[in-house]
């Protein structure tokens, strides 16, 4: 599992680097939340990879899951969502403004 | 808990009144910015007695809950944010800034300003780096003309890559040692096995490197003249601040975590602050002498006095820091009138010739000639150097950088002032602001004068935080009784 797990990271912060370095907004934003799945997925897997282990105290059970990290990539998750609509925004006034979808787009200021 | 509360609370209340009544707002906003300010100066002098006091919200016993720390170091930020707070909300309502929900996002921002120098947490820390930059963007972006667009869609997204950097970091720091609080941390990055040395170091260098984007660091600046040119004026007068947050963050971790008894992860910013620091301080100066834009300058200046403070930092001594310390609260007051001025002037509100004397004391203090604080602090970093080849680059650099942002200072006051204004070009259609607009740049030059004349009393207090900083026991005592 742990191999499948640093795959999918690899694969996703790959791709997401890939993605934000184009020059036009859509592929940017879609590099920006594959990086943010990416780097969610690692923050779940450095509290060692657990499956069908509670994170929270019950009776009769011998191993648990680290419940920090999870909390962690909760609030990552919630950070980066609201991230994600925000720059969603930006980047349609952005297209309204200039009428083009360039990163670096031209034109005069005003 | 106060100084994050306060603007917290007040951000609330405004958002609520959802920007319809201007006035009650801006009394509402400046009143509470200034007790902040008096909030920030009671903490000051209960840290300046050498007092490391903590606070737990929800009483979780450390290292499992979240702690709140007041140190030296994290009472002279406060000052300084609220300090320039105020003059930049201040300037806001005076100038006349029309947006809704300028003033709700201004106490965001200054709430998350407030936690990231508080807290004791590097997941917290995150958070509040976040709460910040939400802020800061929606700042950027108000009343989008075309180039606040543009500069708000690059600089958004370089913050986010950085965020996401961070949590790597975060992570891999978490993956090592199970804990998040800095001060367990220092303690278990000590005792890491060599086995573990690689993954500690890169994760280190990785929180260095977020740190450095932040503070707009060579070879990471290049988002921050565009970013801070297209801001309207009183948000690129905090954002001078914002910059800081990322310095703090270098000298807190480098003291704290990694500094010189951090075991496999020791000192490991060493090799790498120094070069970057002077390289830092010559290509601001430098750009400052390209650009032909007022407001750009600025910017350029900004980066140039975190190369300044980082090659204060980067000597790794009780001098060393003790003069980046000063010439912190220095060039942040500086850089924030300076930014305000750059308005005025393109505005030409009050005649020439007021003008022109204050861009002089600005331009000035900026490039550190004497007799104002910005020579004091080039001065201490200077004589913090050693007498070797080390100290011979650092004396170099700093004098040449110096001497090119002299160049660049003259260059730029005798274009603005002693040329006619080019036929075409005359005013553009911007609203004339009221002379009383001059109070906050005035009040921020004040600051400047004031920390020339009482000098030794501020560097004594931050040749103190800089003592306090390089015992981290103390820290690691106060947060963790038991050890």
């Amino acid at each position: 599992m742990a191999a499948l797990i640093a795959l999918a990271v690899g694969v996703l912060l790959g791709c997401g680097t890939y993605l934000v370095l184009r020059g036009r907004t859509f592929p940017v934003v879609v590099g920006l939340v594959l990086l943010s799945y990416g780097v969610n997925l690692f923050l779940l897997a450095m509290g060692r990879l657990s499956v069908r282990v509670p994170p929270i105290v019950m009776p009769g059970q011998a191993q648990y899951a680290d419940p920090l990290p999870q909390a962690l990539v909760l609030t990552a998750i919630v950070i980066g969502f609201g991230m994600t609509a925000f720059i969603v925004a930006l980047a349609l006034r952005s297209y309204i403004a200039f009428n083009t979808d360039a990163v670096e787009p031209r034109g005069p200021d005003e | 808990m106060g100084p994050i509360l306060l603007p917290l609370a007040t951000a609330v209340a405004l958002a609520a009144m959802g920007g319809r009544r201007a006035r009650l707002e801006q009394a509402i906003s400046l009143t509470a910015t200034a007790l902040l300010l008096l909030l920030s100066l009671l903490l000051l002098r209960s840290a300046a007695a050498g007092e490391t006091s903590v606070y737990r919200p929800g009483d979780w016993p450390s290292p499992f809950g979240i702690v709140l720390l007041l140190d030296r170091l994290s009472a002279l930020m406060l000052v300084a944010t609220s300090l320039v707070a105020l003059g930049s909300v201040a300037y806001a309502c005076l100038s006349g800034l029309r947006a809704r929900y300028y003033h709700a996002l201004f106490q965001f921002q200054l709430a998350g300003l407030s936690g990231a120098f508080l807290t004791a947490d590097l997941f917290n820390l995150f958070v509040f780096f976040e709460i910040l930059l939400i802020a800061s963007y929606c700042l950027l972006t108000l009343g989008p003309t075309r180039s606040r667009l543009r500069a708000g869609l690059h600089y958004v997204v370089i913050n986010l890559v950085g965020s996401t950097l961070f949590l790597v970091a975060v992570g891999t720091l978490y993956g090592l040692t199970g804990t998040l609080n800095l001060a367990d941390l220092a303690l278990r990055v000590a005792a890491l096995p060599a086995a573990d040395a690689t993954v500690a170091r890169s994760a280190a260098l990785l929180l260095f490197a977020v740190f450095a984007l932040k503070a707009a660091v060579v070879p990471l600046h290049l988002w921050l003249p565009g970013t801070y040119a297209a801001a309207a004026p009183p948000v690129a007068a905090l954002f001078a601040i914002m910059t800081k947050v990322g310095v703090y963050g270098i000298i807190r971790v480098a003291t704290l975590v990694f500094g010189p008894d951090a075991g496999v992860a020791a000192a490991v910013a060493g090799p790498w602050l120094l070069p970057v620091a002077l390289a830092t301080q010559m290509v601001g100066m430098a750009g400052a002498l390209a650009t032909r834009d007022l407001r750009r300058m600025q910017g350029y200046f900004l980066i140039g006095s975190v190369g300044t403070i980082l090659t204060g930092v980067g000597l790794f001594t009780h001098e060393g820091l003790t003069a980046a310390l000063y010439y912190l609260v220095h060039s942040t007051f500086t850089i924030a009138a300076m930014f305000l001025l750059a308005d005025l002037i393109r505005r030409r509100s009050a005649g020439g010739g007021a003008l022109g004397l204050l861009f002089l004391f600005g331009a000035m203090a900026v490039v550190g000639l004497p007799p104002w604080s910005g020579f004091i602090g080039k001065a201490l970093v200077l004589a913090a150097a050693p007498l070797d080849r080390v100290g011979a680059w650092v004396w170099g650099v700093t004098l040449l950088a110096g001497l090119v942002g002299v160049m660049a200072s003259a260059r730029m006051g005798g274009r603005l002032f002693w040329l006619p204004a080019p036929a075409g070009a005359a005013v553009v259609a911007v609203r004339r602001v009221r002379r009383s607009a001059l109070a906050p740049v005035l009040g921020l030059f004040g600051a400047v004068v004031l920390l020339t004349v009482f000098g030794d009393a501020v560097t004594r207090y931050t040749r103190a935080t800089a003592d306090q900083l390089f015992a981290p026991q103390e820290y690691v005592r106060a947060v963790l009784p038991g050890r």
